[in-house]
């Protein structure tokens, strides 16, 4: 870390003589080493999965939901700390019902992922505040059809097919390289996504991890929904025999 | 004029001294809106719905209101609906004026999707959407700036039980087996009582359905402000279902004898 020590790297207000901004870098490796998270846009809907590592055999199972929902229609989830990430889509909830407030019509999922971006942007501008430990990952089927949106803690913004953030990101996303997203059916991607969370996870790192995954699309009438129990444990178990599969050979 | 001796010799605008210098913390205000005296709530409503009616039955709840919106005793805009679903298992039923009904919709849209938002499992049921109605009512006509409906709130409640009940402008609550709002008080109600009170069995969907007809046909000939294209709503374990509009089929054969609609006569 070349950073350290040049005194460049104290405030999100400085930049470094080439002209980076080493707090934004820092969040970004705050994403790095956190639970992968993935979106897969297909072509009539969008499916996020994540592994949630469980840190301690005390937890509940199945609670603190890192899948979160803004409006019927947009679907959240994080990489990253964990607060950060909830105080976003906080963020994004109060941005979508102004928006209604305003215009009387469920928000594009351009507009809030627009709104929030900006919000974000503004924490790398102020040494007085730390820029957020956490890249965001939007989903939602809007009147333009399926989308699915990456936010990074500079602030930037990109549409994307697939997308995975996390400690297991490389290997994700040259899984989500090998499909054909557009072709894909919601189901088919749900199977899929739950393979490659098992796929990346690092069993020899980490403890223990939960599934988790959601969908919206054509088969949830468009509403953000927690993907049903029966598919849900179906994927789960092709995911993990397909793994034993692999590892037999 | 303000004569709190804190205030002697100073600006009456706070804004002139944004460092609140004066030793004083609680020293009195000048009113945040200066023109606060000015301003005017509603006094009447403009466009407005007619009757509501519902009735609990066997398997829940029937709402009934036509699709008229008046303009005074123009009848302005005849595709109006005026049932609305709150969440599975709620139906708001409004009369009164038709933009604060509006209003009220978006409001209550809102609150669901919040509640949505939070997805931990939890519904709001008639019950809650009555109780978070009528405080909104009662505080806007506490306020002196009522929201001009009268509301009918039905649905099944979580524990299985049918809901009916009815709020309006003054925040006045009741509930009731059978509920007529405006016109429909004095003449749907009787009807809906007859059918219900004196039934010994709960009433079956036909039999619901039918006295409902029999009452927005009986509105139809006998309110100025109603018209003969209506929807039902019912709420039933299966959820929220709000028809298309219906007509009721009526007679005009007599009218011909009365004087001043038909032929005349003299």
């Amino acid at each position: 870390m070349t950073s350290i020590g040049t005194g460049y790297d104290l405030s999100a207000s400085t930049y470094s003589p080439d002209g980076r901004i080493f707090q934004v870098e820092y969040a970004n490796k705050a994403v790095e080493n956190s639970g992968t998270a993935i979106g897969l846009r297909v072509k009539d809907g969008v499916v996020l999965a994540v592994e949630k590592i469980i840190h301690s055999k005390l937890l509940m199972p199945e609670s603190n939901k890192r899948i979160l929902t803004i409006d019927k229609h947009i679907g959240y989830t994080s990489s990253g700390l964990l607060a950060d990430g909830r105080q976003l889509a906080n963020r994004a909830r109060d941005e979508s019902q102004s928006s209604r407030d305003f215009y009387r019509e469920p928000p594009t999922l351009k507009t809030i992922v627009n709104r929030l971006s900006l919000f974000i942007q503004a924490y790398t501008l102020y040494s007085s505040v730390r820029p957020f430990g956490c890249t965001s990952l939007l989903a939602s089927v809007d009147k333009h059809g399926p989308g699915l949106y990456v936010i990074e803690p500079s602030g930037i913004s990109l549409g994307h097919h697939g997308a995975a953030v996390g400690k297991g990101r490389q290997l994700a996303k040259t899984e989500l390289e090998k499909l054909k997203l557009n072709e894909l059916s919601m189901r088919q991607a749900v199977y899929e996504a739950a393979r490659i969370i098992h796929l990346v996870h690092d069993d020899a790192k980490e403890k223990d991890f939960e599934l988790e995954m959601s969908w919206i699309g054509a088969e949830t009438n468009n509403i953000h929904l927690p993907v049903p129990k029966d598919l849900f444990e179906d994927a789960d178990k092709q995911a993990r025999d397909a793994l034993l599969e692999d590892m037999e050979d | 004029m303000d004569h709190h001796p804190t205030n002697w010799g100073r600006p009456r605008d706070d804004r002139v001294d944004p460092y609140g210098t004066f030793p004083i913390h609680a020293r009195p205000r000048p009113k945040e809106d200066a023109f606060g005296d000015a301003v005017k709530h509603t006094q009447q409503p403009i466009v407005t719905g007619s009757s509501v009616i519902g009735l609990k039955y066997k398997d829940g709840v029937m709402l009934a209101a036509d699709n008229l919106a008046s303009y005074g005793s123009l009848a302005r805009y005849k595709d109006v609906q005026r049932l609305h679903p709150v969440g599975t298992s709620t139906i708001l039923g409004a009369g009164g004026d038709m933009s604060d009904f509006q209003y009220i919709q978006h409001t209550l849209d809102s609150l669901i999707i919040e509640e949505f938002t939070y997805d931990d499992g939890n519904k709001l049921g008639p019950t809650e959407i009555y109780q978070y109605l009528s405080r909104i009512m009662y505080n806007r006509r506490s306020k002196m700036n009522p929201l001009w409906n009268s509301l009918v709130v039905g649905g099944i409640k979580s524990d299985g039980e049918s809901f009916l009940g009815y709020v309006d402008l003054l925040g006045t609550t009741y509930q009731s087996p059978t509920i007529a709002t405006g016109f429909g008080s004095y003449i749907a109600q009787p009807l809906l009582r007859n059918a219900v009170d004196e039934h010994p069995e709960p009433l079956t969907e036909e039999e619901a359905l039918s006295i409902i007809q029999k009452c927005m046909k009986t509105l139809f000939y006998r309110d100025a402000r109603s018209l003969n294209k209506y929807q039902v709503a019912k709420v039933t374990a299966e959820g929220v279902t709000i028809s298309d509009p219906i007509e009721a089929p009526t007679v005009w054969g007599f009218a011909e004898g009365i004087r001043g609609y038909g032929a005349q006569t003299q």
